[in-house]
């Protein structure tokens, strides 16, 4: 079965038409490098998303601190993860790649933080 | 325990607040009774801002003798309560040699009416006078007296100087009772308020009516005509000095080009009837109506620089005139109807309605401790414009807060916003209205974040009970 | 107060920042930053999602994780950043410049200098520049606005939102208002293609299960102190809608995603002349504007999609204006590029013949299978096969030399 993907690995957004049999992904076809080809074989079978969002710190010059997983998460993952993350309070100050949460919702990913605050 | 007063004014609009802050230079105990959540929330807010040269309205009426009256009132005024005000006067413009003969009618009323200054100008001087109007107009009437200003600057400073002389101002509450007892009105709102008074000002506008009903009387409507204007962009805010007419139809003064006294240009309004008091909507049709006849004015008037638009209802009463004076139920007195001129004419209204009462047997003695004069924030955006970095200095020494500028697109600093808030000024619009804030190019894009966190840190009201312009029209629904 | 810098640069978002950098690496000495927020980084701030620094950085990172990169390397030198603080004028007399700022600290500063980097970026078109009919609730708000409240300062604007508008910032926020619990009902464009990135309609969109609808517009907003609903019709034409065909969505939010301005406003102040399509300064090769010693690189030249071009583009203009500073320029004969059928723009305005150069346009509409070319009344220097080009992806050509003889450059389409 042919199935019509858009990659978005990279902003190009190529368009990859992907071919699936019997939950086996038999080739991919219009992608122009090696992500396309990895991003193909996991949308159709276990999509992954990055996650970015944040959670509370107190001691700083704003409410929030931005987060983000560390590496992609199972798509239908993501909106736990955000929830579990609002409920997250951290203390100031906090580095830029700090780990906040590790292994959160054992995907294997942590949440870092993407900013450094005081 | 209702809380007793000599009068009563239902309505916080131009004419509420003009009425309240004429009867504050006399020993009365004033209350004004405003249903929404700030003064001039109503009709008033949404002003074109011209003070007419007392010649628009139709002879033997109340609105011209008042038009005329009202108009020689605004020098000392604005000159009292600071607001801006600039004489900038009219033209209105002929295409033809019939609205040339129009142009004579008006000129003759306006010098039966004693305004100064009027006179009648060929093509060549119309252009000499404003460059950017339309080739074709082959004359124009010039009345000098004319002006604009802010309206509602012109309504929260007769408020703040009528506060500042003991009238007490009750804002949210909706009158829904009047019942008279013996000499006296018991007047209850929605809010579980009660007041009594000697006397009623019934200015309640676009409500007049529904008011006048609760005390009894059904002797006129009020019948709702809407008008749309739309604000340009600054940057043609140099198009035209004066207020741009046209030769006005049986219904309205027609769709004008404003200089406001800010700078940017207005255009509009239209006028339509409509059943409703609460549709406030904007239109397509509008729109096109608008720009067709500013830009027959002044072609240079384009579309895309629209930056906003509003709509005003006017409460136009049965009959077309004013209704100002004495009714069948004594001791409540009306000053309804006020449509066009009712801005102009509002502080002759005022001294009117004193008058009235005087007749009615109340006594009128002269406080000695009036204070007559308003000030207001001082502002930073004319220093910016003159570039007097000195004064501007001079103001950043005695106030911290005017080296924060808030409102980017119109330089307004975080003291003066500050001052709008500490005057009473707790909603968005009500901020957009006192200090001008977000009425520029970005429309509150960089500033309302920060005016939020000024209120919440001024008033203690948290982030997600600010609202636009009252309780239901909160910016931010919840926290996260 | 008094303050004297051989720079100074208005923003301290991506563009300036990376101009700053740029200007110290080519010599300046004394450089000044000047910006209105409380913190450097610009908008990328309240950017939290990824996507940023894929060309610059072979990584793919988020928006204050890039605004990071800049500021460290900023640290590493004596550049000064004043923050909380607003450029009101810029007074230019002879070979000196004067900019006024208002400092939350330091109150009034007059700061005299050689040269101005403006990089102030863009403010969002809002309701009022499109005229929807309709009343005037709350509850209607710009995307970034929105992104700004729930990113940086933790509020929500409502629960039922309506998106207008398919550019990148109205997806991500489509996305976002969805993962923190609200329900993004639709989100409707205009255009017949979306604005945005292909893997936003995916990761955004599509994800979520959000409708799109193409070649459709907002008729008129309903609601009386709140947003209470929109009513949605097809366009024909482009532009007009057929209300006949129209259909209600409920909401209590209206996120407006209606397209991007570069905020010239002190430019004008400044005497700096603006380009009708750009909206931006007009400028030469060396990113200067029509005022000697005043450049302009970022958004604010010109709106971008991608941030690694902005500061590529900053990073050029701080060598450029080092060069000014220094004296250096030596300005070689100019020559007009112009702009052929079917593209909106091409910035700058004006190159140097002998000289390299780096041209910047887009394209008026969706357009397939065709070359983008440059040339001269002879020569033609570039020339790039596209299956398919968009107006929302910004084109940069690099030239390695335009030719000595050059009476001027065209960029155009061929079949």
């Amino acid at each position: 079965m042919k199935k019509e993907i858009i990659c978005i690995s990279c902003p190009n957004g190529c368009t990859l038409e992907v071919d699936v049999e019997k939950g086996k992904v038999i080739s991919v076809k219009g992608s122009e490098c090696k992500k396309g080809l990895e991003y193909a074989k996991n949308e159709i079978l276990n999509p992954l998303r990055f996650v970015t969002t944040t959670v509370k710190i107190t001691g700083a010059s704003l409410p929030l601190l931005p987060v983000r997983t560390s590496k992609a998460v199972p798509r239908g993952l993501c909106q736990k993860i955000v929830k579990k993350a609002a409920k997250i309070e951290v203390k100031s100050p906090v580095k830029i790649g700090q780990v906040i949460a590790p292994d959160i919702l054992s995907t294997g990913a942590d949440l870092i933080a993407t900013r450094s605050l005081e | 325990m209702p809380k007793q007063f000599d009068i009563l004014v239902i309505g916080a609009g131009v004419v509420g607040a003009a009425i309240a802050r004429e009867l504050s230079r006399y020993r009365l105990s004033i209350a004004v009774i405003e249903k929404e959540e700030d003064v001039s929330f109503g009709t008033s807010k949404a002003n074109s801002g011209i003070i007419h040269s007392g010649f628009h309205s139709q002879p033997g009426t109340l609105k011209l003798k008042l038009e005329a009256a009202g108009n020689r009132m605004f020098d000392r005024l604005s000159y009292e309560l600071e607001f801006p005000f600039e004489r900038r006067g009219e033209l209105m413009v002929a295409f033809s040699e019939d609205e040339l003969q129009i142009l004579h009618k008006y000129y003759q009323r306006g010098i039966q009416n004693g305004m100064t200054g009027m006179e009648l100008l060929g093509r060549e001087r119309t252009l000499e006078l404003e460059p950017n109007l339309n080739p074709d107009i082959l004359g124009s009437l010039h009345a000098p007296t004319a002006g604009v200003v802010g309206p509602y600057e012109y309504c929260f400073a007769l408020i703040e100087n009528a506060k500042a002389n003991d009238v007490e101002i009750f804002l949210g509450g909706k009158v829904v009772g009047i019942r008279k007892d013996g000499a006296h009105f018991e007047v209850e709102t929605d809010q579980g308020e009660s007041l009594t008074g000697k006397f009623i000002i019934n200015a309640a506008g676009l409500y007049a009516d529904e008011i006048a009903k609760l005390a009894g009387m059904s002797d006129f409507r009020i019948l709702p005509r809407k008008g749309e204007e739309y604000l340009l962009d600054r940057r043609v805010g140099g198009l035209v000095r004066k207020v741009i007419f046209p030769v006005p139809s049986e219904k309205s003064k027609g769709m004008l080009v404003i200089p406001t006294v800010d700078g940017p240009v207005m255009v509009g309004p239209t006028a339509v009837d409509i059943e409703s008091k609460t549709d406030f909507s904007t239109t397509r049709t509008g729109l096109e109506a608008v720009f067709k006849n500013a830009q027959k004015m002044v072609p240079a008037i384009r579309a895309t620089d629209i930056i906003t638009s509003f709509v005003g209802l006017r409460p136009a009463a049965t009959g077309g005139d004013f209704i100002i004076g004495k009714t069948k139920v004594k001791g409540f007195i009306n000053a309804a109807g006020i449509q066009s001129p009712g801005l102009t004419a509002s502080p002759a209204i005022a001294e009117m309605i004193r008058d009235i009462l005087k007749d009615e047997g109340l006594k009128l003695v002269k406080k000695d401790n009036f204070r007559p004069e308003r000030k207001g924030a001082p502002k930073i955006r004319p220093l910016v414009e003159k570039m007097d970095y000195t004064a501007i200095e001079k103001l950043i020494a005695k106030d911290r807060n005017y080296s924060r500028l808030v409102c980017r697109c119109e330089n307004i600093t975080e003291a003066e916003i500050v001052a709008a808030v500490r005057s009473g000024h707790t909603t968005l619009d009500g901020i957009k209205f006192s200090a001008r804030a977000c009425t520029g190019r970005c429309q509150g894009g960089f500033c309302t974040s920060r005016i939020l966190d000024i209120i919440h840190r001024e008033t203690g009201l948290p982030i997600e009970k600010i609202s636009k312009k009252g309780k239901g029209s909160e910016i931010l629904l919840f926290k996260k | 107060m008094n303050l004297k810098y051989d720079i100074v640069i208005i923003g301290a978002g991506p563009a300036g920042l990376a101009a700053a950098v740029s200007a110290k690496k080519a010599g300046i000495d004394k450089v000044l930053i000047v910006d209105r927020e409380s913190s450097a980084g610009g908008i990328l701030n309240q950017c939290i999602h990824n996507g940023f620094g894929l060309h610059k950085f072979k990584e793919e990172l988020t928006g204050p994780e890039y605004a990071e990169r800049y500021i460290d390397l900023i640290n590493g030198t004596d550049i000064k950043v004043l923050l909380d603080s607003c450029v009101i004028d810029i007074i230019s007399s002879g070979n000196e410049k004067e900019v006024i700022v208002l400092s939350e600290e330091q109150g009034l500063l007059r700061i005299s200098c050689k040269a101005v980097i403006l990089a102030m970026g863009c403010r969002e078109k809002n309701r009022g520049n499109i005229a929807i009919p309709g009343s005037r609730p709350a509850g209607i708000l710009t995307a970034g606005f929105a992104q700004k409240m729930v990113n940086l300062h933790g509020y929500m604007p409502g629960r039922e939102v309506v998106i207008l508008g398919s550019g990148d910032i109205g997806l991500i926020m489509a996305r976002r208002m969805s993962l923190e619990g609200s329900h993004v009902k639709a989100v409707i464009e205009l255009q017949t293609h979306p604005g945005g990135l292909n893997r936003n309609i995916v990761q955004c969109l599509q994800d979520f299960d959000i409708p799109l609808y193409l070649s459709h517009t907002i008729s008129e907003i309903r609601g009386d102190r709140r947003i209470s609903s929109v009513e949605v019709s097809p366009v024909v034409d482009r532009s007009f809608p057929d209300r006949t065909r129209s259909f209600n969505l409920d909401c209590d939010t209206l996120l407006l995603s209606v397209g991007l301005i570069p905020e010239n406003e002190l430019s004008l102040k400044a005497g700096v002349q603006l380009d009708n399509v750009t909206r931006g300064p007009i400028v030469d090769g060396n990113l200067m504007t029509s005022v000697d010693g005043i450049f302009a690189c970022g958004n604010v030249l010109h709106v971008h999609d991608i941030v690694d071009w902005v500061s590529e583009e900053a990073e050029y203009c701080g060598r450029a204006v080092a060069s000014f500073v220094k004296g250096e320029i030596k300005k070689g004969r100019e020559i007009p590029v112009r702009t052929g059928k079917m593209l909106s723009y091409t910035l700058p305005s004006k190159v140097e013949a002998g000289k390299p150069a780096v041209l910047s346009l887009r394209v008026l509409a969706p357009l397939e299978n065709l070359y983008l070319c440059v040339r001269t009344g002879k020569d033609i220097l570039y020339k790039k096969k596209f299956r398919k080009i968009f107006p929302s992806i910004m084109q940069r050509i690099s030239l390695k030399e335009v030719p000595e003889d050059a009476q001027y450059l065209e960029t155009y389409i061929e079949n």
